[in-house]
């Protein structure tokens, strides 16, 4: 199984934290960009227009990453740490 | 162990006591001659709206490590002689600390320098986001000025 984690404003799209995907037939963050759309399509394009970051086992990914089964991923929106003194 | 001595970057729910951090940071060389600090703090007024609270969220372990990644890079690149960075989660009042970095060098210049990089960095690349409550509802920030 793919865990997808959900973090701050893409939990609107999602309405979760995380889901879970099949591993079968998917290699690349491409494919499973295609697997999140059928749930979020919103989500699915965002990740195929690059709108937001991607991170696969917590280092920033593209759209040609592998992704292999028990991989952690996470769609990550725009930051806004710290503060905009 | 104190809390102020277990790491030099955390990401924490409780406030945190700036003079305790910078006293931390002094006992780390004695070759230290200059400290500089970047304390964020809740405002109220945020593009015309205002708040009345502020919520961060984290991605756990991905922004530890980016703020890791940041020390080292400030004390490799900037040649000081350490940094420690504080993060708080959850919710925080206006007025409270949000974020401290402490920049330590031989010389002043070197440690504004890596203080000033390394809060423009943390923004960057640090999976951190900030959702601020007002009288229209809650917003999550997107923006990185």
């Amino acid at each position: 199984m793919i865990t997808v984690k959900y973090f701050a404003s893409l939990k609107n799209f999602s309405n979760t934290d995380e889901d879970q995907f099949e591993a079968s037939g998917i290699s690349t963050l491409l494919d499973l960009s295609h697997a999140i759309s059928k749930n979020h399509p919103q989500l699915g394009e965002m990740i195929r227009g690059k709108k937001i970051m991607v991170s696969v086992n917590l280092d920033v990914a593209n759209l040609e990453s592998e992704i292999h089964d028990g991989d952690e991923v996470a769609l990550l929106p725009p930051f806004s740490g710290g503060t905009h003194s | 162990m104190n809390a102020v001595t277990e790491s030099k970057v955390r990401i924490q729910k409780e406030d945190f006591v700036v003079t305790d951090e910078i006293e931390a940071m002094k006992k780390v060389s004695r070759n230290i001659g200059g400290i500089v600090t970047f304390l964020g703090t809740g405002r109220e007024l945020s593009k015309g709206e205002n708040i009345s609270q502020l919520n961060f969220e984290h991605y756990p372990q991905m922004a530890e490590k980016k703020l890791e990644e940041i020390r080292v890079k400030a004390i490799e690149d900037y040649k000081i002689i350490d940094m420690s960075i504080i993060h708080r989660i959850g919710e925080i009042e206006i007025g409270e600390n949000i974020v401290l970095i402490v920049a330590a060098g031989e010389h002043r210049k070197e440690a504004f320098a890596a203080c000033e990089w390394a809060i423009a960095e943390l923004k960057r690349t640090t999976p951190i986001w900030k959702r601020e409550t007002t009288s229209n509802g809650e917003v999550w920030v997107q923006d990185t000025p």
